[in-house]
């Protein structure tokens, strides 16, 4: 469990990161917290000739809101997140999502960019910024773009970066007033990657009618998935025990879960069913009180 | 003698060492020179080799040598067969053992076909991968019963068939009393375990002394004399010029007894033949491949009773997943059969059993050592009987227990150390007892269950009996000797992998000897240290080591009571030894240090009086007749989410007996882990094959092994029969931990989820939430 040989280049910014990937492209990886990449290169399932080592790059670590908005710096670690007051008061589903992200000690180095980049279907938070309608700002030589979360996820550990191109900050959108957020997720053992796992939003009005819903789950097919017509079902209707049973039903038909050895495609899709209706039923008590989380 | 630390909870003398990181540990050994082995491991289950090219990857800059089959010589032979088959009348055995280097033919995935030895372990790798081996793939065998159809794959060609063994055990006669029976229950029962999984994987280092014509090798062994024995015959060697040690090491669990890994037999040759050391250690990814599994057993078992829930026979005809090859003989099954009986009057049995060979990691011992597939099928062979006659669950058990006026009970049938089985004592309502106590039973079923039920909580109960046959022969030997600094050494030849020896076997000096625990220096897994021994499994390292030590103590007792006796010239009975010193009673401040006796031993110069031994040691030799057996007896409540079929459980209790215990601490440490891996094999591990032999979980992500989170606190409760068999009363205690969690789990999950009522029983081991899915029917 040796890695095969590979150049190393520790980039001290974001010029020079871009630099050496717009050298060396799809040949090289960036290094981040490295609690994916460098196991794959353990097994060598990875084999990048170069890495480029981003993590002397300060500057990419940072959090700040603005009255719509929430910017995270690619560099940002998962522990601070979680710990983060701002992040608690302005995403909330981030906050109830990120302690079932493996482990305190794996979150300690994780970054927020490298795990999104990874883009790996199984993995909590490409399924968060689905549901939150997140916004990805990736750059390279050539310049800065916007790709939504909805299009950065193109496959199993394959996104919409382009072999010169770095993640660079993640924009979430604050909710509205009267939304309720929930994450829940099945793992065989704390902190292992779900069997299954929903993260929901929540929208609705004085008289208990949903205006929006989002749900994403992980582990759910090839990419992270947004269930649209479960969501939609809901939408100007009252949040009944029976229409949350209903939008889970609905759900289990828009996922496309590829099943693993703990769990077959049939039972992923029965949880998934079963943690629809447990998580849109705290989502719509936390809207209606008022709370976010 | 006073016993002032044999029994006491005392912290353990080896953990400041361990905890500190001070301990040496065989990748921890660094040497001047030092090369590096990988292995070049088969993808394929089944498959002919054609040929090996190593051109290439010999070119590789920092490449020494690369060596397969055909470059042993005569040096490639198969393994030994390490237990040959007891004396069983009509009992069938074919021995296959394992090769150094996979030939013609590799017969498992992961089964080494080349070593490649280089400057470090990175291009170790990068050099294995590019050695290019013309593998003929064949179709793999997998499936047990598949494999004993005719025209099936065969595993060894020459076999004709793959059955490594057929073994029928009975005592009384079975088909005599089945029509007899008021109520008889067949079932088939599926139970799978899995890998040991210790923190620290094997490692092999080898460094030939050209000069001084030795050889040293450190092994993560549990049976180092036996190594060191089989590798200086396999080296042309004398046993003198082996030295084998197997230093601190990270957990054994029966896999490291397994002798001869392949990578044992190849570094010390090529560290040989190099004349330069070498050091292999086994990645986490091999480990899965390459040391040795306990996996998978199928049993058509049924059961008769009388009206009153009275076990009148058992019969069981089961199959026995061996994996590719048998080198340690029919240990594993044996156990399976004679375990099964348990703590109950079984007066007819009649058991056989065939070991069938596959296309899979060999199976040997690891901690229950097939002793959990045989308690799984009695124990739900119980629970079925006790809902069909209409008698409770603890109460059917509490009816058929060997009665304590009964011992020593014979069991008639052969048990894995060539002896008829025979439990020497136990005492097993108590025990039950003090369980039913202990989880609160009959509040919980009349109470607290109807009550959780009716708030649509699905919680459940469950209470498992079982023996232990521990602390088996052949014999273990211990050197006492009392060193000049006054500190007293003891030196066996067991290995250690944490079970406290450090501690436990210097509580038994302490207390003989009269020194402080803290200055007793245990030392085992030295071959030159102490030449004799067998190693440490089967739970036996406190009953055969522990006693031996005891023996030595005491003669070394008697010669520091004599040595002073002559120096200060008075009679022995007027002498005190405690505190490392002795003194003349009543005279506190006549004494004599242990260390200055110890040097007035051993004179430079004067008379020394015929007869006479130098210095205060004594070597001493213990070997019982049979094991002793150790009994006990889990329960646990668990709560099932019934739609997602989590589990939490919310009490674990055991209540064990394991004779006299030397360290509470200690003992209880051994049951915790015992039971950890007992609920990893319950309801978290499972080593995944598919049909062509390929493993689907090669990982610690993948292969679930259950963590702190996972285990639950554990209520401990003991009673003590002390064993007739050995002078100190003891029993072992390493294994009892792991081997009744399997039927405990599908108890208690039966019992909550109701499941009897809808027509479903839980007759297989690994459980999972998506196995309780499946199997209660809530698909949809």
């Amino acid at each position: 469990m040796k890695p095969a040989p590979f150049k190393y280049f520790a980039a001290e910014s974001i010029d020079a990161a871009l630099q050496l990937k717009a050298e060396y492209g799809e040949d090289a990886k960036f290094l981040a917290g490295g609690q994916s990449l460098m196991p794959a290169m353990a097994f060598r399932l990875a084999l990048p000739e170069v890495l480029i080592d981003i993590n002397p790059i300060a500057a990419l670590a940072y959090v700040t809101t603005t009255v719509t908005t929430t910017r995270i710096g690619a560099l940002t670690r998962y522990r601070s997140l979680e710990r983060h007051a701002e992040i608690a008061r302005s995403q909330p589903l981030m906050t109830a999502a990120l302690p079932h992200i493996a482990h305190v000690q794996i979150r300690n180095r994780t970054t927020i960019g490298g795990n999104l980049a990874h883009a790996d279907p199984a993995s909590e938070m490409p399924a968060v910024m689905l549901a939150l309608d997140a916004r990805m700002q990736v750059r390279s030589q050539a310049g800065q773009r916007v790709v939504a979360a909805q299009a950065f996820f193109a496959g199993t550990l394959s996104t919409a970066l382009l072999p010169t191109e770095m993640l660079i900050e993640v924009e979430v959108p604050i909710a509205s007033a009267r939304t309720g957020v929930a994450f829940l997720e099945l793992a065989r053992r704390p902190g292992d990657f779900a069997m299954m796992g929903v993260a929901v939003t929540v929208q609705i009005d004085e008289d208990d009618r949903c205006i929006a819903a989002r749900m994403a789950y992980c582990n759910a097919g090839d990419v992270p998935l947004l269930a649209i017509k479960a969501a939609q079902s809901l939408i100007g209707e009252r949040v009944s025990d029976a229409r949350m049973r209903d939008a889970g039903v609905l759900a289990q038909t828009e996922i496309r879960p590829l099943g693993n050895v703990h769990a077959t495609p049939a039972y992923q899709r029965h949880l998934a069913g079963v943690l629809t209706r447990r998580a849109l039923a705290i989502a719509c008590e936390r809207a209606r009180a008022g709370e976010h989380a | 003698m006073t016993t002032r630390y044999f029994g006491a909870p005392i912290t353990r003398n080896e953990d400041q060492k361990l905890l500190s990181g001070r301990a040496l540990f065989i990748d921890d050994v660094e040497l001047p020179g030092m090369l590096h082995a990988a292995l070049v491991r088969s993808p394929h289950a089944h498959a002919r080799i054609r040929g090996i090219d190593t051109s290439a990857a010999i070119q590789r800059d920092g490449v020494i040598a690369i060596y397969t089959a055909r470059d042993l010589g005569d040096y490639w032979q198969p393994g030994p067969l390490l237990v040959p088959p007891p004396p069983i009348k009509d009992s069938v055995f074919n021995e296959r053992t394992q090769v150094p280097l996979a030939k013609d033919k590799v017969r498992h995935a992961g089964e080494p076909v080349a070593i490649v030895i280089a400057r470090n372990r990175y291009i170790a790798e990068d050099a294995a991968g590019e050695v290019i081996v013309d593998y003929e793939p064949l179709p793999a065998v997998v499936d047990l019963e598949r494999a004993l159809q005719p025209g099936s794959v065969l595993v060894h060609d020459d076999l004709g068939l793959n059955v490594s063994a057929q073994v029928r055990q009975a005592k009384g006669h079975y088909a005599s009393i089945v029509g007899k029976a008021a109520r008889v229950i067949r079932r088939r029962f599926k139970y799978d375990r899995g890998t040991s999984s210790p923190i620290e994987t094997r490692g092999v280092v080898a460094q030939w002394d050209a000069k001084a014509d030795r050889m040293t090798i450190w092994d993560t062994t549990q049976a180092p004399v036996f190594l060191r024995n089989g590798l200086a015959a396999m080296l042309g060697l004398s046993e003198r010029q082996v030295r084998v040690i197997a230093p601190f090491i990270g957990g054994g669990f029966g896999p490291k007894i397994m002798l001869f890994y392949p990578e044992e037999v190849l570094v010390p040759w090529i560290a040989r033949k190099l004349g330069t050391p070498v050091k292999w250690i086994e990645d986490r990814s091999e480990h899965f491949f390459a040391t040795t599994h306990e996996r998978g057993q199928l049993h058509d078992a049924e059961i008769a009773f009388d009206r009153d829930g009275k076990i009148l026979g058992v019969k069981d005809v089961f199959l026995h997943d061996t994996g590719a090859y048998d080198p340690y003989g029919l240990t594993v099954p044996i156990n399976s059969q004679c375990t099964l009986l348990g703590p109950y009057v079984v007066p007819h049995y009649d058991s056989t059993f065939t070991a069938v060979f596959t296309n899979l990691p060999t199976v040997t011992p690891y901690r229950g050592a097939g002793r959990q597939h045989g308690v799984f099928v009695m124990e739900r062979l119980l629970d079925i009987g006790a809902r069909e006659l209409g008698i409770d669950r603890a109460e059917i058990r509490r009816r058929n227990y060997i009665p304590p006026d009964a011992f020593p009970y014979k069991n008639e049938i052969i048990y894995q150390d060539f002896e008829p089985l025979e439990y020497d004592s136990g005492n097993y309502v108590p025990i039950l007892d003090q369980a039913l106590t202990l989880i609160d039973y009959e509040r919980f079923i009349k109470d607290e269950q109807p009550r959780l039920r009716a708030r649509g909580r699905h919680v459940g109960i469950g209470v498992v009996s079982y023996v232990e046959g521990t602390g088996i022969g052949p014999y273990e030997g211990a050197k006492v000797q009392v060193q000049s600094s006054g500190k007293v050494s003891v030196a066996t030849g067991i290995g250690t992998q944490g079970q406290g020896h450090y501690t436990a076997f210097a509580q038994i000096v302490a207390d003989q000897v009269g020194v402080n625990v803290r200055d007793v220096e245990v030392i085992t897994g030295d071959t030159d240290q102490f030449y004799w021994g067998a190693g440490t499994f089967a739970s036996r390292g406190a009953v055969v080591a522990g006693n031996a030590i005891n023996d030595a103590s005491k003669i070394v007792r008697t010669k520091i009571l004599a040595t002073a006796a002559r120096h200060f010239e008075c009679a022995e009975a007027d002498l005190e030894l405690a505190n490392g010193r002795v003194h003349v009673t009543g005279i506190p401040d006549r004494f004599i240090r242990l260390g200055d006796l110890a040097n007035l031993a051993n004179p430079m110069r004067g008379a020394v009086q015929p007869g006479t031994e130098p210095g205060l040691e004594a070597t001493s030799y213990f070997g019982p007749p049979i094991g002793a057996t150790a009994s006990g007896v889990h329960a646990m409540i668990v709560e099932v989410d019934p739609e997602t079929f989590m589990l939490t459980v919310q009490k674990y209790v055991v209540v064990h007996d394991c004779g006299t215990v030397i360290n509470p601490l200690i003992l209880a440490g051994q049951i915790h882990g015992g039971v950890a891996q007992g609920i990893g094999n319950a309801f978290y591990e499972q080593l995944v094959f598919d049909n062509d032999g390929q493993l689907q979980n090669a990982t610690l992500a993948d292969y679930l092994l259950p963590t702190s989170m996972d285990v639950p606190r554990m209520t401990l409760g003991h009673t003590v029969t002390p064993s007739p068999l050995n002078p100190l009363g003891v029993k072992g205690a390493g294994e009892a931990g792991a081997i009744p969690v399997g039927p405990l789990f599908a108890q208690a999950i039966e019992d909550a989820l109701r499941l009897p009522d809808r027509g479903v029983e839980l007759n297989e081991i690994p459980l999972s939430p998506n196995r309780l899915w499946e199997l209660t029917g809530e698909r949809s």
